[in-house]
């Protein structure tokens, strides 16, 4: 178990600097921070040379890299071009794209799965047909359209709850935001749980589980969910860097000021420091979640955790 | 003795059942009116190639037969002079697994692969007898202590992967014989197994069922294993008995051309160098079986009556029948 | 906002299930030698998955496919929509960027049934013109990123070694970008309206997916018994790859890929809702979305025709997938 939790630490590392990297390039490499940084005046040749130096802009783009990745390790993700540092940045909107993830994770695991069970459960009754047409219905709603449809008819025009979400963001009112980030995930995972209890109760040792005269709720519980969950377990974990990334649609809509907001902020800006600490910090996250799933799934299937 | 005159009644019973599948290409007919009978300590060996019927027969029998798209149509199977067919649903679970059991083929897919064997054993304790976790996780290492696993106790945790395929066909078996079943049916029990280890198994399941005095449904086709361990057999195509047969009557001279056939095609030692038997021909389709005989498209003792007339069980000799126009011709022929 | 495919390892379709064991029992063992090994109640039944009368995969799934309404709905959608992306003027003869002012949201009215949005223009005629740029970066995309991925992950599967690991690392990198983050990132360095930089970016993103799929279905295919007898036979690697390996692997790849279009097109729509994909003058329903999305409350018409476009096209290619999926996957019936 020890060496299987350092074999993925170990994987992670290439990926890590792979992923960062090509952030860092796009951002770098493409844009032109400085000239960025003076808007439509034509920037002082002396200053923006200096500010190249400050930032190790006339560096080869390698260089700036591991100067970069160096800072980070110590904490420093640099300052933003308008002066705010990038840390300060991360410690407000982090907060509040967490919860979001956190409601919509939440509501995707929950609903999702017991929905997936049901309908697995049912297969081919009324129950499961409905339950496949309206997955396939939600999965194919783009998420910024379902999120301007459920804020105007729940929010404005129903007013159940605010449509606009206040700058501190409390769970309360992440509550409709989280359902439209999480919906297209969770018919992912509705479908994905179906799939696999379907598949499953069809397996030799369920009907071994069947001779042996178990009840049916033990059946289910002890023997049918915890086979089909591991797929869905690993496909909930590596949701979670998908829905933090998807998160800027929802801000956006719902005009939430978390990472989604200052990331999208940051690249209307060309505000390079704060686009590439952000989408670190991601990737960071995504991996983990990642590693996570890997050791859950150790956890669920004996025969990964001695192989 | 003592024990039969509490049972008057046979242990199991199954008469005239049948099972149907639905495909996409329409009903094939699995099980064709299948009448067998088991008493206490008795083996029965079902034979049959595969698609004949007799593992559908099997569970139809322990009710775990998958419907849709199976379907029992008809007949009756009296467990203890009680049909299970009509039985309710919970009183069925309680028989199942305590008082009648299956042991399957492929043990490592039908032991549950993220559950410890030794929870997959106390499970039948905690859920047949309200037995407490800990009670049970004893009795789980004495039964793998029985079926003669080294190390129970430090096994009792480990997982099926964990296993060779002897150990686990053992722990299956453990697990079948749990609660002591008055009925045991064994589906290719050792067919999966490397061949060395198929003796040790069998000879296990065999000493386990003379200690309890089980009845014993042995589902194989393989003959050899037949000869060793059955008290009767019954030869199983295209859904039905082609042949009843107490063990050495059969053996010394079989009254179906098909139960010949078979037995012409074992290699034997003693016709080294002759060309190998082999039935010609294909089983029947099931979703259109043909009438008269089922067998006699490959039957080198077909007639025209054999392609009109479906032969019923002809009574041969007390407990042996037949299903062909001329099984004294084919008893004789040896 | 697509996901990838909730497929952690590809789901291998049967290769041939038509091609029954004719491997006779071993030698010497009591077996009934009775030739064909069919089975029933331990297997597949006759005429089931397993044993279909000398029925091809792909005629086995025609022959589902047609009696499908799924499919048949969907494919009738698709091909109408097809049809209006290539020549829009069918059904809509107005010019899509030919606007009004003084119509500005308007509701519907007699030869403009949708109304018209903010700058005046035709809703109707804005939302037939948009199918054209969603349909082009939806197939585009997808013959891009399954040619790329398929080629890619089917040479690492086949030949396996450093170039296999190689591949998985790489392809990891971009599975660790959260693809509309990327979207934001690297599109918003093209100042290109037009759908190229889209379709480059959704292959580049795209990719590893299809070759993930690709892959794990070589490898099944590669331990066919009927392909190590080829090899064994002395086939050449090119010959094993096209003539054994190809055939029996792009099921999957092809059920992905159909999905994936649908993801696709709703990807392209997300990314011109942001303002980083498509931009004017190119129509698109993307755009017109996040246009109408600023007036909801006055005039959610504007909204819900170019929404609902987009939503009937991603469900149309999305349940096409799930068909050809079921149609070629026995498995999963």
């Amino acid at each position: 178990m020890g060496r299987y939790v350092i074999r993925r630490l170990l994987q992670m590392i290439p990926v890590f600097i792979g992923s960062t990297f090509l952030i860092f390039f796009m951002v770098y490499a493409l844009g032109d921070p400085v000239a960025a940084l003076f808007g439509d005046k034509a920037p002082d040749p002396a200053t923006a040379a200096r500010i190249r130096k400050d930032l190790y802009l006339d560096e080869p783009l390698w260089k700036q890299y591991l100067h970069y990745m160096g800072q980070i390790l110590t904490g420093d993700f640099g300052t933003a071009f308008n002066g705010q540092k990038v840390t300060e940045l991360m410690a407000s909107a982090f907060p509040v794209t967490l919860r979001l993830t956190i409601v919509a994770l939440l509501f995707e695991i929950v609903v999702g799965i017991v929905l997936g069970v049901l309908s697995g459960l049912r297969r081919g009754r009324s129950l499961d047909t409905s339950v496949l047409l309206i997955t396939l219905i939600v999965v194919s709603i783009p998420t910024f359209v379902s999120g301007y449809v459920l804020q105007f008819l729940i929010g404005v025009k129903w007013g159940v709850v605010t449509p606009a979400v206040s700058p501190y963001a409390p769970f309360g009112e992440l509550i409709l935001p989280g359902v439209v980030l999480a919906l297209t995930s969770l018919a992912y995972v509705t479908r994905l749980t179906r799939t696999t209890i379907a598949e499953n109760s069809r397996a030799d040792y369920i009907r071994t589980a069947v001779a042996k005269g178990l009840p049916r709720h033990r059946l289910v519980t002890r023997h049918l969910l915890r086979n089909s969950l591991i797929p869905v377990v690993t496909f909930i974990g590596t949701d979670v860097g998908a829905l933090m990334g998807g998160a800027i649609v929802t801000e956006r809509i719902f005009n939430i000021h978390g990472v989604g907001y200052q990331l999208y902020q940051g690249i209307l800006r060309q505000n390079s420091p704060t686009v590439v600490g952000f989408v670190t910090i991601l990737v960071i996250v995504f991996l983990l979640a990642n590693l996570l799933v890997d050791l859950l799934y150790a956890v669920l299937d004996p025969r990964i955790r001695y192989a | 003795m003592e024990h039969q005159r509490d049972q008057p009644v046979t242990l199991l019973d199954v008469r005239d059942l049948q099972v149907e599948f639905h495909t996409r290409d329409g009903v094939a007919k699995a099980v064709n009116g299948v009448n067998y009978c088991v008493d206490p300590g008795e083996t029965l060996a079902v034979l049959g190639e595969s698609g004949s019927g007799k593992s559908v027969t099997a569970q139809a029998i322990m009710g775990i037969l998958d419907s849709p798209p199976g379907r029992i149509t008809g007949g009756e199977v009296l467990f203890r002079g009680e049909d299970l067919l009509t039985m309710g649903a919970e009183t069925r679970r309680r028989i199942r697994g305590a008082k009648m059991s299956m042991v399957f083929q492929d043990a490592l897919s039908a032991l549950n692969p993220v559950m410890s064997v030794g929870a997959q054993l106390a499970e039948m304790f905690e859920v047949h007898e309200g037995m407490t976790r800990k009670d049970s996780r004893a009795k789980a290492v004495q039964l793998m202590d029985r079926v003669r696993i080294p190390a129970a106790k430090d096994r009792v945790g480990d997982y099926p992967h964990q296993f060779s395929g002897g150990m686990r066909q053992r722990i299956m078996i453990a697990m079948a014989l749990a609660l002591e079943p008055d009925l045991v049916i064994a589906d290719e029990p050792t067919t999966a197994l490397d061949v060395t280890v198929q003796a040790q198994v069998m000879d296990l399941l065999a000493e386990l069922q003379r200690e309890y005095n089980m009845g014993l449904i042995l589902i194989t086709h393989d003959l050899g294993v037949v000869a060793d361990v059955a008290d009767k057999i019954a030869v199983m195509y295209a859904g039905r008995i082609v042949e009843t047969a107490p063990v050495h009557d059969l053996y010394a001279a079989p009254a179906h051309p098909y139960t010949r056939g078979l037995l012409d095609s074992i290699p034997r030692l003693d016709q080294k160098g002759r060309q190998l038997y082999a039935i010609k021909g294909l089983p029947p389709d099931l979703t259109a079986i043909p009438p008269g005989c089922p067998f006699s498209p490959r039957c080198p003792r077909a007639q025209d009556i054999c392609r009109t007339d479906r032969p019923p069980l002809f009574a041969v000799s007390h407990g042996r029948a037949s299903a062909c126009h001329f099984w004294k011709e084919t008893l004789d022929e040896r | 906002m697509p996901e990838p495919e909730p497929y952690p390892e590809p789901r291998a379709v049967d290769p041939q299930p038509a091609m029954d064991a004719i491997t006779p029992g071993d030698g010497g063992a009591m077996t009934l030698a009775t030739g064909d090994a069919r089975s029933l109640g331990e297997g597949p039944l006759p005429g089931g998955p397993g044993s279909a009368k000398s029925r091809s995969l792909w005629s086995d799934a025609w022959h589902d496919l047609r009696r499908n309404p799924v499919f048949l709905i969907s494919a009738l959608v698709i091909v109408f929509l097809v049809l209006i992306a290539i020549r829009p003027g069918l059904i809509a003869s107005g010019n899509p960027l030919q606007c009004d002012l003084a119509k500005a949201q308007e509701g519907s009215q007699p030869g403009h049934p949708f109304g018209f949005d903010t700058q005046g223009c035709d809703v109707y005629t804005r939302t037939v013109h948009g199918a054209r740029a969603s349909i082009a970066v939806g197939i585009c995309a997808t013959a891009g990123a399954t040619l790329l991925g398929s080629v890619l992950g089917g040479l690492a599967g086949f030949f396996g070694g450093w170039w296999d690991a190689l591949l998985s690392r790489i392809a990891d990198i971009f599975f660790g970008i959260p693809i509309i983050l990327g979207g934001l990132v690297f599109l918003s360095v093209v100042t290109s309206g037009s759908v190229w930089p889209v379709v480059g970016f959704i292959v580049l993103l795209g990719w590893p997916q299809i070759s993930r799929i690709a892959r794990g279905s070589v490898v099944t295919a590669k331990q066919n018994d009927y392909v190590q007898a080829a090899r064994a036979l002395g086939a050449g690697n090119r010959r094993m790859l096209l003539r054994h390996i190809a055939p029996n692997a792009v099921a999957p790849v092809i059920v992905v890929a159909t999905i994936a279009l649908g993801t696709y097109i709703a990807l392209e729509a997300t990314l011109s809702f942001v303002g980083v994909g498509l931009k004017p003058p190119t129509v698109s329903w993307g755009i017109d979305i996040s246009n109408a999305s600023v007036q909801i409350r006055n005039a959610p018409h504007m909204l819900l025709w170019p929404a609902g476009a987009l939503s009937i096209t991603v469900l149309a290619f999305i349940m096409l997938g799930d068909a050809v999926r079921d149609a070629l996957d026995p498995k999963l019936r």
